[in-house]
Formats: structure tokens, sequence, C-alpha cells
């Protein structure tokens, strides 16, 4: 485990928690720390509770923690919602003077700092600031030069004027040595190094990397938690001949990234449990028509409205399945923030070289964590953009049937036609969600449609010859114990086999970003005792692909209650599995 | 484009399946001449096609096309519209796939206003499922799955679009050939999305609004004082109960398409071989 530090500010919705999380979080990782963070909210604009978390090391941090060392708490509930993640050396700072604050027990051995946030902040210029008087007395607190938060405040207030920025940053000391006279030195001291990292979370790494990738259309309609990939995008695609138009409703949404890609763009939609429902009408278009088109999903707490603001990994099912009758398709799904940005660019490699929908499946967890990369994580020269089969004008006569016809569908051995762009010279044809023959055209002809099922299909096959469907691997290879897991889970996990391997667990962990078509797993399960699969939803959804896939029983871990996993509770949870016997856990 | 395009060109060698008389084959007619007159060939036109007995012309027409989801079809112009603004882009379908599984759109497409055409063969039936009430069938219209009508008013589309803040509403009627193809062509050369309702009447299951009820009932707006720069004058047209008019009924001559307004300059379907120059500006942005 790192040496980490965990720190959090809570909270009602619009106390500005969250930018003044951001704040903090752009100063660790400015200053060279590495910082993974997540957020508890609730589906509303004011009131409730609200926090914003952040652990930092100067190693790398792949997951969260049932452990709390910083607290700001602006109300009371603050406090016990995180009463459990509290510990004897625990700090936390609150405004004793508030009318609201007056009678705050903390708990346990935690250490009490009260300091009046707001009437310093009233001394600093405004009551408004009393968030970045708690960041300044949080700084004296961990030892954190208060210096590399004024870049911060900058970044956050420069648009505000300059003597904005100057309050806040005169706000920061003022918490800072009230701290410092009142309390004096605290254990806690934070490094800092000389790196310089970027900060990002997994929707922004999803749009930027659709734009890297050359996707110049996006249509989606705002829905928790994949609006910040549009709002990334909006704007920002612009500057490179794209744009970004939000729908009247998702099944507009993706009817329209259709025809922006039936028209030659690189085309997404993206849209979370609730909006994929309603896209599921056009999935068999998509693939009828073969048209190019990346369906990004960040799923949430389902069913139906479900929990729209918590984890889950619920959709495997229905990207792998959605839609009646059956298509090609595959099914991507990252399993880190940086890996958002990777897998999309792979997903519109392989939707436009397969001419197939390709889901791109992410989730709540990613979504709302911001991590520290290095930049050259991003790096855009090593950006590969394969249009697959694209022909002009010069090559189309290739294409044409013995009537001069282009053959948009035609059945290739390896199961994927040419394609030609609105606009290219006898290149004019038709495509339907009926079936259809090599011309587009509507039939019923029995050989017809066996020819047109069989060539859709191939593409699959195609693709597993040609692409490298693999697992990400860690931990120890030669283990008997086997662990497997998709998505969002592989930090949390890989953080957890550190703590296993102190208590002396071996585990070999698979982290599958392929789910269809995905790698062939047989071997690997075959020379495992204990094989289980991770995932964050109540039925074990991959498990029953995994098992599906071998014929064998694999033990599972699933949580459903709305958190995604954290590492140490993870290690406990596979001890407590691998100490019971399988058959019992059936 | 080429000068010298003729509008069979836009016709396909496949047959149609319509019944005989069917209003369907003129209302195709005067959209292949509309398109023909405009200086536009199979090569730069798609054609957006949408579920029911008019989601067929998709088949029957040549050019690049999509036949798509019931009820979805202006969605899918309007992404190809703003992915290539240089393509003509014209979509058709019925009554039920644009005022009923697609009316949420239709207002919508009325509202975003991008430069395209929308041809709705309104025959006040649903043909292709062999004859249920469709939203603009009459109140008191019997059929398999309402014995006693509908027992709710039609709705009014054109009323619709004028509330939607359309600036192109026309009516034209399948069996008037030189005004079909005048009116949609109208609405092809309109800056903005052309909305025309035509009078397409089914044959087969549609006996009340017949090819001799909508000649004796319509008014051409051409032998009117009607002048369709003016608002007031369309909706008092558009909402007198018991005339069917045939022209432009309204038309504003200021509309900017939508893709100009949102400053889109060309088509979005050339990108480099790699991530765009400037891209790791994107990455330096989260520092």
């Amino acid at each position: 485990m790192p040496e980490d530090l965990n720190w959090a500010i809570g909270g009602e919705a619009g106390d500005g928690i969250d930018s003044t999380g951001k704040i903090f979080a752009q100063a660790l990782s400015r200053a060279g720390r590495h910082v993974f963070t997540s957020k508890d909210f609730a589906s509303r604009i004011r009131g409730g509770y609200t926090a914003y978390k952040v652990r930092t090391s100067v190693d790398r941090v792949e997951s969260v923690v049932d452990r709390l060392d910083i607290l700001i708490a602006l109300t009371e509930r603050t406090i016990h919602e995180n009463e459990d993640e509290l510990h004897e050396d625990s700090v936390i700072i609150y405004d004793g003077e508030r009318s609201t604050m007056q009678d705050v027990e903390v708990p346990g051995d935690a250490t009490a700092l009260e300091v009046p946030l707001k009437r310093l902040a009233e001394d600093a210029g405004g009551a408004i600031m009393l968030n970045v008087v708690a960041l300044g007395a949080a700084c004296e607190v961990t030892g954190f030069p208060i210096e590399n938060l004024d870049e911060s405040l900058e970044k956050r207030f420069g648009d505000k004027g300059e003597a904005i920025v100057e309050n806040n940053k005169e706000a920061a000391r003022k918490g800072q040595h009230y701290v410092q006279e009142e309390y004096g030195e605290f254990d806690y001291d934070m490094e800092t190094t000389d790196e310089d990292y970027v900060l990002l979370n997994g929707d922004e790494a999803i749009g930027m990397g659709a734009i890297a990738a050359g996707c110049r259309f996006y249509s989606g309609y705002p829905i928790t938690p994949a609006t910040d990939v549009m709002e990334y995008m909006t704007g920002r695609v612009d500057q490179f001949g794209g744009k970004v138009v939000q729908a009247e409703d998702e099944l507009s949404a993706i009817n329209m990234a259709l025809g922006a890609a039936r028209a030659g763009a690189r085309a997404m939609t993206a849209t979370s449990g609730p909006g994929i429902d309603l896209m599921t009408e056009t999935f068999g278009l998509v693939a009828t028509s073969e048209t190019p088109l990346v369906i990004c999903d960040v799923m949430r707490s389902g069913p139906s409205t479900g929990m729209p603001t918590k984890q889950e990994q619920g959709d495997l099912n229905m990207t792998l399945y959605g839609g009646h009758g059956e298509i090609p398709r595959f099914v991507v799904a990252p399993t880190t923030v940086s890996e958002c940005f990777w897998k999309t660019v792979e997903a519109f490699n392989l939707a436009e070289k397969y001419q197939t929908p390709v889901f791109l499946v992410s989730d709540l967890a990613m979504a709302v964590t911001e991590q520290t990369f290095s930049p050259d994580t991003f790096d855009m020269d090593e950006v590969e953009i394969d249009r697959g089969k694209v022909v002009d004008e010069d090559e189309i006569d290739t294409w044409l049937d013995e009537k001069g016809r282009f053959q948009a569908h035609f059945a290739a051995a390896d199961g994927v036609s040419p394609r030609a762009f609105p606009g290219t010279t006898d290149g004019a044809h038709m495509t339907t969600g009926l079936e259809h023959d090599e011309l587009g055209r509507r039939t019923e002809d029995t050989d017809v449609r066996i020819e047109q099922v069989d060539k859709r299909q191939r593409k699959v096959e195609t693709a597993r010859e040609q692409e490298d469907f693999d697992y990400r691997e860690f931990g120890d290879p030669d283990a008997d114990t086997l662990v497997i897991s998709w998505g969002s889970n592989e930090g949390a996990l890989r953080e957890g086999l550190t703590l296993l391997e102190e208590d002396g667990y071996d585990v070999r962990f698979l982290s599958v970003p392929y789910i269809f078509p995905r790698p062939d797993l047989s071997e690997e399960i075959e020379a495992a005792e204990d094989v289980i699969v991770v995932e964050c939803n109540a039925t074990g959804q991959f498990a029953d692909v995994i098992e599906h896939d071998v014929l064998e029983r694999v033990q599972r871990i699933n949580k459903y209650n709305g958190v995604r996993f954290k590492a140490d509770e993870l290690a406990t949870e596979i001890k407590q599995t691998l100490d019971t016997p399988a058959e019992a856990t059936q | 484009m080429s000068s010298d395009v003729r509008f069979t060109d836009f016709k396909s060698d496949k047959q149609p399946t319509w019944c005989p008389g069917c209003g369907d084959f003129g209302t195709m007619n005067g959209m292949m001449k509309a398109l023909a007159e405009t200086g536009n060939d199979p090569d730069n036109t798609f054609i957006v096609a949408g579920i029911g007995c008019s989601g067929k012309i998709g088949t029957y027409m040549h050019s690049y096309a999509l036949h798509g989801v019931h009820g979805r079809a202006l969605p899918v112009g309007i992404g190809v519209k703003m992915a290539n603004p240089d393509l003509e882009v014209m979509v058709s379908g019925g009554d039920g796939d644009g005022y009923s599984i697609g009316a949420g759109h239709f207002i919508h497409a009325v509202r975003r206003n991008v430069d395209m055409s929308y041809v709705v063969m309104d025959n006040r039936i649903y043909g292709l499922t062999k004859g249920q009430a469709s939203p603009t069938s009459r109140e008191d219209f019997e059929t398999s799955t309402s014995p006693d009508g509908p027992n709710q008013p039609p709705v009014n589309p054109k009323a619709l679009a004028l509330a939607s803040g359309a600036t192109f509403i026309a009516q034209s009627f399948s069996s008037n050939a030189q005004r079909h193809a005048e009116i949609v062509k109208q609405a092809v050369e309109h800056d903005g999305f052309g909305f025309v309702n035509v009078y397409s009447p089914c044959v087969t299951f549609n006996d009340v609004d017949t090819y001799d009820y909508f000649r004796d009932a319509i008014v051409d707006l051409d032998d009117t004082d009607h002048d369709p720069a003016d608002r007031d004058q369309a909706k008092d047209k558009i909402l007198e109960s018991d005339k069917e008019y045939m022209g432009v009924l309204y038309q504003d001559e200021d509309s900017v398409p939508f893709e100009e307004r949102e400053g889109v300059e060309g088509s979005m379907a050339e990108i480099p071989d790699g991530a765009p120059e400037g891209a790791m500006d994107l990455v330096r942005e989260f520092y």
C-alpha cells in the first residue's frame, strides 16, 4: 500500500464541495503527488449530503480506501456519514462558531479542529471563501506547502479578476495561520516532488479519446453520469471541425449519430442505463445497415431510474445482448481512467474496420474519479486511425455489379463490405433495417437472408483473427488463486493484491477489457484451483459469461449497495471466499 | 452535380408494391422532379425513409438512402446534414411515422430548422398494417381497432409545426402532379426545414378521405390572396377546420439553417491519419 493520505470535504449540495475538492486535488497534482478522487453525491441540486474525497500519495494510487485522515466538515451530517472511516489520528476541521455546529461530537479519539472558517473568510474579503480558509487549515495540518494551492486558486478564480484571486490566497493563509497559532504541529508531512501530472476523470478521458480518434459528431441527451462526456466535447470538438448536438431524447440521439456516421463522420453517443434502454431500439439498425457507431454506456445503479449517483456494473447483459434478433457487435470496457482514452480510440477503429456498433462500457466510478497521470500517458503520436474499407471514386468501379450498382453489403469473405461516403460518384445506394441483398434492397429470399446473416457474423470471426482481444495481467502468474474482473475494479484489485500478498495470499489477477469478443480463459481457469470473478452487480453477469465459456463453476464476489469496491474490503472478501469451501458458497 | 439530371435518374429498378392507385406514386414522382429540378443528382442526395407504406420509397428511388426505425427518420436526416451540409437531405414518411411514434422528433426537427425537406405522405390511415386509425384519422372514422372511431380529434401537423417555430409549412396533394412537384421544390429550395404535408390517399383502407373528397375540398392558395410571409394569415388558414388548402402556407424568408448558425462548415467525413494537430493541447488543459 502506498504511503497515502485520505482527505475529504463534505457538506450540502450547493456548498461548493466539488470545486473546493478539485482545487485541492489540482494543487496536489501540480505538487507532484498522485491523486485519486471520489465523490459521495446525491441526485439533487441543493441540500442533502455531498463529499469530495481525495486519496493522495507520492506513489501511484489506484483506488479508494475505507480510511479518512483529514475531514473538512461543513455540516454535522458530514461527520456522521464518515464515522466508520475515521480513526484515532483523524483530524476534523469545522467551524465551531456556526450555530449549526455548536454541539458537534467528534467520534472516538479523532482530533476536533475548530476553525472559525466564516469569520476568517469575512476578514479576507467575504464569507463565500470559507471553504478556501478550510483548505488553508488543511494545508497546515498536512504539512503541505500552501504555495501549491496558489496556482489552483489562480486557475479556478483567474477569470474573476486578480483581486478575487488575491483574496482567496489571503483566505487560505488565514486558515493556515489560525491552525498554526491555535493548535501547533501535526504528525502529517506531505512530500512534494518535481513531477507534473495531469488530472482528469473517465468521462473526460472518453471525450478526449473521441476527439483524438477523429470523432466529429456527438449527439446525446443529458444523463448522470455520462453528461461529462458531452460537456467535455461541447466547444472542444468544434475546434476540430466537429459538433455536439443535444437531442430531444436518446431515441433521437442515437439516430442522429447513425445519420452522421452514414454521412461518413466518426460519430458517437454516450448515455447511461435508462438511455441505453431507449437506444436499444436502434442497435439492430446500426448493425444491419453496417454503420460504424460508438455507443458509450457510463453505467450507474439500475434498474429503472435506480440510484442515479451510485456505482454499478449492471449493464453487461444489456450491451452484450440488448435488442431483438441477433447482431454482431463489439463490447469494450476500459479498466482504468487512462484506458478510457485508449479504448475509445480503439472503439472507433473497430467500428469502422468492421462496420458494426461498438459498445464502450464505462461506469460511474470512473466517471467521477479524477486521477493523476503523466501527460505521456496520452501521447497523441501513438493514436492510430484505421478507417477500414472506405472506397473513393477511383476504386468504386471494383465494387459495382454488372448493372453498375454499388454493392454496399457485398458478401465479402471476411464479412466486411466496401463503404462509400455519400457524395461519392456512382456510390449511391440504399440500406435498411429490413433484411436486404448486397445492394441494400429489402428481401425475404431465404438464400440471400442466410448469405447476409452469415456475412455479418463473419466480421466477428475476422476480428478474432485480426485483433488482439487480450486481458491485462497482474499479481503472481503461478498462483493457484485466479481473480477475474472487468471494468473499473482493476485499480482496487491491484492494491488489494498487495494487501493479500502481505498476508501470504498469492493471487493471479486478470483484468478483462474485452467483453465481446473476449479472450478465451479456459487454460487460465484450468490451471487455477480457485477462480473468483469480481464485479459490481448482484447477479454476476460477467461470471455467467465466464462460466458459460468454460462450463466450470467459479466463486463470485458481488456488491450491489451502490458503493464501488475498496481495496481493503476486497482483500477481506477474497480471504473470506478462499477460507470458505467452494461448495458452501454455491 | 450535373446539369442534365432527369427525374427518372432518381428512380431505382425496383417496382413499387404499392396498391394500384395509391397516392404514394404521385408523391414520389413529385419528390424526384423536385430533386432533379433543383440541380441535385443521386450521388449528392440522401433520402431517409420511415416505416410504413411511405417508408418503401427509399427502395423505389435511387440515391444514397437509409430506411430506418419507425418514427426516427428525422433524427437520421439531421445527423446526415450536420455531418455533411453539402448533401441534399430529404426525409419522407407517413402520418403514423411522423405524427404518432415520431411526433416528438417532428416538433424538435421543426424548431431545430436544419436545411432539409420533410415530405409526409398523409393518408389518414395505417395502411401497411391493414387499416387502423392514424393520428390524422377523423374522430368518427371507423376502423378495425376503433369500431366507433378514434373518439379523439386528429392531430393538426401544420399547427404543430407553426407552434414549434417552423420556417416553412406547405400542404400538397399527390394527384395534382404539377403543383405537388412545385411545392416540394420550394421546400427543397427553402433555407431551413421545408415541411410538406401531402394528402396521399389510400385507396384500399380509407373510403372517407378519398381522391374525390380532396379534389372537392382543396383550395389552391395560388387562387387566393394568401401571403405566405404573413404568419397570422398562415395561422388562421391552418386552424380553419372546414377547409383543405394546397400551397405554401408559411415561409420565413429570413430563415438561417441550424447548421449554419452552429458554424458547421463542411463535411466531417475527412479526418487525419492520426490524432489531429493540436491534440496534445487537450492533454495540457488537465494540468
